[in-house]
């Protein structure tokens, strides 16, 4: 399963190059889409659907609204010429990545193996979840007693739907006049 | 904003009540199986987006549903928060989003206290919100068109 894993992976990861460097907007965002798609699949075999449900109808909803939102744009991307000092760029790059993958090495290196045991706190949340007298544990979790965290998500929703609002009225007036 | 052709309006008109039911169901048996007030509430929420796109409508009546989508979402996430409030009062032991009533037996649909209530309340706010941006960008775009 670690090897099926791990080729979704890289397959994501080849998509979001693929859509950095494609000329074409619309096959840009559609590349994209492999990332949010393959993470359905991931959460799928990691065996967690209730986040695999929300995600693709989300992917779903993203993905028709930016080819919407492209379909009313220019659909290239202007060229953008590279400075003769590439070389420079390069080797930066390169220094840059290999200080990340030695760092990451470092900090991943002390963790126990990935999925291989339940940690203390997994053990008190399926204590606590079976108190709440709820079927399923992870709604027992998020709506009892880390409800903060739901009335947190909530509030980001509501803030996100009052900034689209306040934006569109005021490009909207400043069109009418 | 203009509508499809005929043949997607008729199968968008027989599809698009399924799905709400769908969404409803997952968030009523949010408690029991895989899902809840967040995914239930992001499938009904399609169910809108799918009839709005497909058939089309005219602007004053989609301002009306904005108005009502926002009100919705508003009273939904001040519902949550009375929730809170009430389990502080009536729980036995002062905790905000204590669960204050009877929880029943494992599996059963009226269970868990107030977790399917609060799930109910969640799925509202959801829907109301993914609906409310749809509908806002679409006013947007005939607004600037016209």
């Amino acid at each position: 399963m670690e090897l099926f894993l791990m080729i979704i992976l890289v397959l994501m990861i080849l998509g979001s190059l693929y859509s950095l460097n494609a000329t074409d907007l619309l096959s840009a965002v559609i590349s994209y889409g492999i990332v949010g798609f393959g993470l359905v699949i991931a959460f799928l075999l990691l065996q967690a659907p209730d986040l695999a449900i929300v995600q693709v109808v989300v992917e779903v909803a993203t993905l028709i609204i930016m080819i919407a939102t492209i379909k009313n744009t220019q659909n290239k991307i202007p060229k953008v010429e590279l400075k003769p000092k590439i070389a420079v760029y390069y080797a930066l790059t390169l220094i840059a990545a290999l200080i990340f993958v030695i760092i990451f090495d470092k900090a991943t290196g002390c963790l126990s193996q990935f999925g291989a045991d339940t940690t203390r706190m997994a053990q008190a949340y399926i204590e606590g979840a079976s108190h709440t007298k709820s079927a399923n544990l992870v709604t027992g979790v998020v709506f009892d007693f880390r409800a903060y965290d739901t009335l947190g998500e909530a509030t980001v929703l509501f803030t996100a739907v009052i900034g689209v609002l306040t934006i569109l009225r005021i490009k909207g007036k400043k069109e009418e006049k | 904003m203009k509508g499809m052709t005929v043949i997607v309006k008729k199968i968008t008109q027989i599809m698009a009540p399924v799905i709400f039911l769908f969404g409803f169901y997952i968030i009523i048996h949010g408690h029991l199986t895989p899902g809840g007030g967040f995914a239930g509430g992001v499938v009904m929420a399609g169910s809108f987006i799918l009839l709005i796109l497909a058939n089309g409508t005219i602007l004053p009546k989609l301002r009306r549903e904005e108005e009502g989508m926002e009100l919705l979402e508003s009273a939904a996430i001040f519902g949550f928060l009375v929730l809170a409030g009430l389990g502080l009062l009536f729980s036995g032991t002062v905790v905000f989003f204590g669960n204050f009533i009877e929880k029943g037996v494992v599996g059963k649909l009226l269970s868990a206290g107030f977790i399917p209530i609060e799930n109910l309340v969640v799925g509202a706010e959801v829907c109301a919100a993914i609906s409310t941006i749809f509908i806002a960008l679409v006013v947007f775009k005939d607004e600037v068109e016209k």
